[in-house]
């Protein structure tokens, strides 16, 4: 009888559950990391904030209580992942894209909580607005020069009145600059033709769609786009139609250019947020950041392609590469 | 596993719990492979979360979360009977189209609701701290959920869903009007997965278009969970089965966030998750097997 409630198995299977709590060892601080996928933006921005930990003398197993979950894609696996850094009680919590984020905010409003790579905090109600809240929250924004990404598609093809941007509509960040685009497009005397790619397969049909329609493509640091950026460039190809992109990486896959942020260096700047608030400061007095630290890489082979010459002022300031 | 992580696995799992009820209302009750659900839980967070923002009461825009969820598996099953779609593409239509429509309905892929009052904020139970407080109310919206499923399976229209999707020859030949009910059951048991919805973007603070992702599969998985574990032919314990499969769902996973002890890492979460429902299913087997073992030895 003494085991009576063993022999339901639903009770067995908690009671294995409680069985597997980890061990908490002591360390001076603790930073927990969570971010909704993993992904080589994110990621990138994950290791800056740990370089930048160490850099500040935090390291990891001697000093240093490091954690990092990613919810693999998956919004309610998200939530059970700030439950349980809540209930781990960390000195901040690095929260990595929007949904991760808002997770963590909806679980604590005591922990310090820093987001990174949040496009716009302020529409995900991150913050009420991008000065210093008094809140537990603050972070660092990705928000893409816009002003300046239209600037590099005027430098490249200098004709260029009609922007082709392709995106996908389900994406917070991606709405979130085209919206932007637009208004800086009309600033600059240009217009902006969208081409919406809902799944990775409709990207190059989004791409085929604006052959004739845009003088130039941009592509913004969108999940789907990046990831089946050769379709693009194929059709840019083709149609004599030049890739102008918002992230460096993929001016080795066959942009001619791109002026971009580097996530490395974003994950930098959040782990100088961190290292202030282990030092005492409090977040809601730091003021949301934008990054600052912009890269301009071109591809003079992918150019000949795509029917462009870069100007040798843009060769001479720019990291030159070719494909790979 | 810490208090507060066992009482989000709780929360999220009560959440579950009411895809698993409608999820087995369409899969085992009706007998119809709906796929609409990774399109009406995001319908039912997309509602909810437009008309809260809009200032909504949010026990109404909850409501018509529900109604919208209906309408979507209303839609599904009018398909499949009435323009003889096969069940599994009517569903795979009608949930590819929710995606354009929830992004039409919230104009962007993320309303945030933080900021704005839900049902979690309306019922704080006399100042209770909001992580019991969650649960307590989502465990009040299951029970009355349960309820209501259990007795509209015992009432004379249940029945006669039920005997829809048992044998849909012999329910015509009662007089049944079977299209009606492979409609109806659709359009409940869509509402309950909205709902489950609703509820999830207001407890969480945002509804989000990717969180329709893979619902049907933790759906499904809660329901098998439940059956295996607590295998009955009682229509009362097995919806009971299902809420209870769903949070046993919910603890495996935050059993494998704690698994970093082990050598497991963050990218190893949903190989651990699958290992640890895998090993649940085993042991209703394994107690057989133990119990055969003893009585051949007596």
């Amino acid at each position: 009888m003494k085991f009576a409630l063993l022999r339901t198995p639903v009770a067995a299977a908690l009671a294995l559950g409680m069985l597997a709590a980890a061990p908490a060892f002591a360390a001076d601080k603790s930073v927990a990391v969570t971010a909704i996928v993993e992904h080589p933006a994110l990621d990138a921005v994950r290791d800056g904030v740990k370089a930048e930990l160490k850099a500040a003398g935090y390291e990891e197993g001697k000093n240093l209580k490091f954690t990092y979950q990613s919810a693999q894609g998956n919004v309610g696996t998200a939530a059970q992942i700030a439950r349980k850094y809540v209930g781990d009680q960390p000195d901040v919590i690095v929260a990595i894209a929007t949904p991760s984020a808002q997770a963590t905010l909806a679980a604590t409003k005591t922990i310090p909580v820093v987001y990174s790579a949040v496009t716009d905090p302020v529409a995900a109600k991150l913050v009420k607005s991008w000065d210093a809240t008094g809140t537990n929250v603050t972070g660092v924004s990705d928000l893409s020069p816009l002003d300046k990404h239209i600037a590099l598609i005027k430098q490249v093809v200098p004709t260029a009145k009609r922007i082709g941007v392709i995106y996908s509509p389900g994406e917070a960040n991606s709405v979130a600059i085209v919206a932007d685009l637009k208004k800086a497009a009309t600033a600059a005397g240009m217009t902006v033709v969208e081409a919406a790619a809902a799944r990775t397969v409709d990207v190059p049909t989004a791409a085929q769609s604006l052959v004739g329609k845009a003088d130039a493509i941009y592509t913004p640091t969108d999940n789907n786009v990046v990831s089946a950026f050769e379709g693009i460039v194929k059709v840019a190809q083709q149609a004599k139609l030049p890739v102008v992109a918002a992230d460096t990486a993929t001016v080795e896959r066959g942009a001619v250019a791109a002026l971009g942020l580097n996530y490395t260096d974003i994950g930098r700047q959040t782990g100088k947020i961190v290292v202030r608030i282990l030092k005492g400061e409090k977040p809601g007095t730091i003021a949301s950041q934008t990054s600052t630290n912009f890269e301009l890489v071109v591809n003079p082979g992918a150019a000949k392609l795509q029917g462009v010459t870069l100007s040798d002022e843009l060769l001479k300031t720019a990291k030159v590469v070719s494909t790979k | 596993m810490s208090l507060i992580a066992s009482l989000g696995a709780i929360e999220i799992g009560l959440i579950f719990g009411l895809v698993a009820l409608g999820v087995f209302m369409s899969f085992r009750i009706i007998n119809f492979p709906d796929l609409t659900v990774d399109g009406s839980f995001p319908l039912g967070a997309a509602v909810a979360a437009t008309l809260i923002v809009a200032g909504w009461n949010p026990v109404a825009a909850t409501a018509v979360a529900c109604v919208a969820g209906a309408v979507s598996g209303w839609v599904t099953a009018w398909l499949n009977v009435k323009l003889k779609i096969m069940q599994l593409l009517a569903s795979i239509l009608v949930m590819i189209a929710l995606y354009s429509i929830n992004l039409r309905v919230m104009g962007k892929p993320n309303v945030a609701l933080i900021t704005e009052p839900t049902v979690f904020s309306m019922a704080s139970f006399g100042g209770m701290p909001e992580q019991w407080a969650k649960p307590l109310l989502l465990l009040l919206i299951v029970i009355a959920a349960k309820i209501v499923v259990d007795l509209f399976f015992a009432s004379e229209a249940g029945l006669a869903m039920r005997a829809t999707g048992g044998n849909a020859r012999m329910a015509r030949a009662q007089g049944i009007s079977t299209d009606f009910h492979t409609m109806a059951g659709l359009a409940l048991s869509n509402a309950l997965v909205a709902l489950a919805g609703a509820l999830f973007a207001q407890s969480q603070g945002t509804a989000d278009i990717s969180m329709g992702v893979g619902t049907i599969v933790i759906g499904l998985a809660a329901v098998i969970i439940g059956e295996t574990l607590m295998p009955a032919r009682s229509m009362v314990i097995t919806t009971l089965a299902c809420i209870l499969g769903a949070l046993l769902y919910r603890f495996f996973i935050a059993m494998a966030l704690n698994t970093d002890f082990m050598g497991l890492q963050a990218q190893d979460l949903n190989l651990v998750t699958a290992v640890l429902v895998a090993f649940a299913l085993l042991v209703p087997a394994y107690k057989r097997k133990l119990a055969g073992l003893f009585k051949g030895k007596n």
